[in-house]
């Protein structure tokens, strides 16, 4: 009785301990997820910060006169005509009725450069298309000079104005001033493929490109996959053989990516003689890359699989095939397609190897299928990114946008589907 | 705190002086592939013979020889790693897929040889059914629980038929009342006891001729173990039931003839109320008044 005392105040001495490790450990808890969340805050902001004007065009609407003679152009059916024609001409006579003072030869190349190098093509095709418009007097909406377009969209910091000289800039907010110059969102990034000059630069041929590599990497990862899953974990004999390849599964799962693109460019291209930069070898790769992640996973996938289930089907008379393919893979599918995707959204995010197989190079036309030569998000960021012009810095982190909404996306989905197939059960 | 240890040792010093002064018996030893009592039988539906069962290089049962007859009601008891659960699942080879583990010896079905290399599992095992320790429905519908046995089998060709399988395993495993409103549920959601029962009614859909249950109620409340109790005297009318149990009361409530596995032996097997009443075997005498188990 006597010593009752004392140890119910050790208890309680103890308890009072013991409840501030708990608060201290769940502390140390909330202070880890505050520096993650706070990192990407900091990582969202910056991105958004320097990428939402990636989000905006900005044109300049021109009464465009239509001069045969201005041209040197009678027949706009003429090919040879056409080729020779100078379009140019039209749009710097219709700057100049703004600005009439600017007629020396140095104004005049000045006043050219406000508007974009693909604005006298417009011009052309314009003709080509439509030849009854010569003689007219016609308005027309062009894209800018990217000099022009990042002055406007970032009006107050002079950082943005250097590549323009003083009377460019007067000019520009003249322009802005009329309602000449104007901005809107930017359909040309979401319509057209790369572009040597960022305001008529687009990231569809790389999104294409991305999809279709997407499509060759699951289609070849995700069966082969499972399939080697299913057959390591219920079918293969426990020796020596299958040690050696569960172990070389699990290297292959940390071996550098452009490791993957070496083989790809000795295999695929050296050996198999396949073209460059397309998709299709694109996809063979990262499909090798994204092999082990759905292997292991899908292997986890099917271990936590009661073995009650798989002992119910066996003393029904289920052969193995049936235990495999009636319990196993529908009861270990969500564990599968959740490691799948979070492959293949490492196999979107995947540089390194594209780089080695070509699929860096310059392509301005959206590819059209899976053996046209094509570019993916990330290798158009990093082209971007490593480009001088300003705007392309802008187009970097709007792409990186693009590219985040895509993964968001996929893990979205991902989680959709494992709802719905968990509702079955 | 003196109290309690106090009271503990008094506790064994009672248990050490009530063993003491038994008289050793000359039975008290077991002999390898001697079983006391009336293993045998005429016209056996199971025909066993120096069986044993290695796991690497335990020898988990050692030669042990046994009839089953035909729609009798056999219960296995023994303590915990004795054999039995083991001995249980040689009779349809639920052991296979245990790599590691050999079975040697001779264990006949009617005519049909278990362990032939050219045997089967799917057939013997549509022949011999098997029941749980634990519920184990599969995550799909009531429906399809009971229906899956006969699908893969091929037993039915029309829905129709498929239906009236169903309903008859579901009444047999006295489950229909209950659920003939909700084939379509989840069978996970249902109550313990019930789903031993599906469990149940899924092995008989296949119209097995045995149907082997390991410690079937381990798992349940005791309302829910009479009903299965209940359930298992009524399919010992049309089925051959070999039941592995700890339950000693649970032998003697539903058993024909109860089998005393001790250490990998089968030491007695003799008509349950004689086991429990006058044991042969000192060694199933001591199990059954709780000396050990």
């Amino acid at each position: 009785m006597s010593d009752q005392t004392p140890q119910a105040e050790l208890i309680r001495q103890s308890l009072k301990k013991r409840y501030r490790k708990e608060k201290r450990f769940r502390l140390y808890g909330m202070l880890a997820i505050a520096v993650a969340l706070g990192s990407l805050l900091i990582l969202f902001t910056d991105i958004i910060s320097k990428g939402y004007t990636g989000f905006i065009k900005t044109t300049i609407t021109l009464e465009v006169p239509l001069d045969g003679e201005l041209m040197y152009l009678q027949d706009p059916g003429d090919s040879e005509q056409l080729a020779m024609a100078d379009f140019q001409a039209p749009i710097l006579a219709a700057l100049q009725q703004h600005f009439p003072e600017a007629s020396s030869r140095q104004d005049q190349r000045e006043l050219n450069r406000l508007v974009g190098s693909y604005a006298a093509n417009q011009v052309r095709d314009l003709l080509k298309t439509q030849p009854a418009l010569l003689g007219s007097t016609k308005t027309l909406e062009f894209l800018v000079h990217d000099t022009v377009s990042v002055y406007v969209k970032h009006a107050d910091n002079p950082a943005y104005s250097i590549r323009l000289s003083e009377q460019q800039r007067r000019w520009v907010d003249q322009l802005v001033a009329e309602g000449a110059i104007q901005t809107s969102f930017n359909d040309v990034l979401f319509s057209r493929g790369a572009s040597r000059e960022p305001s008529n630069a687009g990231i569809l041929g790389a999104i294409v490109g991305s999809l279709l590599t997407m499509v060759v990497t699951l289609v070849i990862a995700f069966p082969v996959g499972v399939a080697a899953a299913v057959y390591l974990e219920e079918f293969a004999p426990q020796n020596r053989l299958t040690d050696f390849i569960e172990v070389n599964i699990n290297n292959l799962a940390a071996v550098p990516s452009i490791i993957f693109g070496l083989l790809g460019l000795a295999v695929f291209i050296g050996l198999f003689g396949m073209p460059r930069s397309v998709p299709v070898v694109g996809g063979l790769v990262l499909a090798l890359m994204t092999l082990p992640t759905i292997i292991i996973s899908s292997r986890a996938a099917i271990k936590s699989v009661p073995p009650s289930i798989r002992e119910a089907a066996e003393g029904i008379g289920a052969s193995r095939m049936q235990v495999v393919l009636h319990h196993l893979v529908p009861l270990a599918m969500p564990g599968m397609m959740t490691g799948s995707i979070i492959g293949m959204a490492q196999a979107l995010g995947e540089t390194a190897p594209l780089l080695l197989i070509g699929m860096v190079a310059f392509i301005v036309e959206v590819p059209d299928g899976f053996f046209s030569s094509a570019t993916v998000l990330p290798v158009q960021i990093y082209l971007w990114a490593s480009s001088a012009e300003q705007g392309f810095i802008e187009l970097a982190s709007a792409g990186i946008m693009i590219l985040l909404a895509f993964m968001i996306t996929m893990n979205a989905l991902a989680i959709w589907l494992r709802k719905r197939l968990e509702r079955r059960w | 705190m003196n109290t309690t240890v106090t009271a503990g040792t008094a506790g064994v010093s009672e248990r050490q002086t009530a063993t003491a002064p038994q008289p050793a018996r000359e039975d008290t030893a077991v002999r390898e592939g001697v079983t006391v009592g009336m293993p045998f039988a005429d016209d056996p539906k199971f025909r066993l013979r120096n069986v044993e069962v290695f796991y690497g290089v335990d020898r988990a049962i050692k030669n042990i020889s046994l009839d089953i007859a035909r729609n009798e009601v056999i219960a296995f008891i023994g303590p915990s790693g004795c054999g039995k659960s083991t001995f249980l699942r040689c009779l349809n080879r639920m052991n296979d897929s245990i790599d590691i583990c050999r079975v040697k010896g001779s264990l006949q079905l009617d005519d049909l040889d278990l362990y032939d290399p050219k045997r089967d599992v799917v057939e013997l095992r549509a022949r011999v059914g098997m029941v749980f320790q634990k519920p184990n429905p599969f995550p799909k519908s009531i429906y399809d629980n009971v229906a899956y046995g006969p699908r893969i089998h091929g037993l039915a060709n029309r829905k129709s038929d498929l239906d009236d399988i169903v309903e008859n395993s579901l009444r047999k495993a006295g489950l229909w009342n209950e659920v003939k409103d909700r084939l379509d549920a989840v069978a996970t959601g249902m109550s313990g006891g019930q789903q031993q029962r599906l469990c149940i009614a899924r092995a008989i859909a296949v119209s097995p001729e045995v149907v082997l249950m390991d410690e079937p109620c381990s798992a349940l409340d005791p309302i829910a173990t009479a009903r299965v109790e209940e359930l298992i005297a009524e399919l010992s009318e049309s089925y051959t039931i070999v039941i592995v149990t700890h339950s000693m009361q649970q032998a003697a409530r539903v058993s024909h003839r109860t089998a005393y596995f001790h250490l990998g032996h089968l030491v007695e097997v003799n008509q349950t109320d004689k086991v429990f009443t006058a044991p042969e075997h000192s060694l199933t005498e001591s199990y059954i008044t709780g000396r050990f188990g």
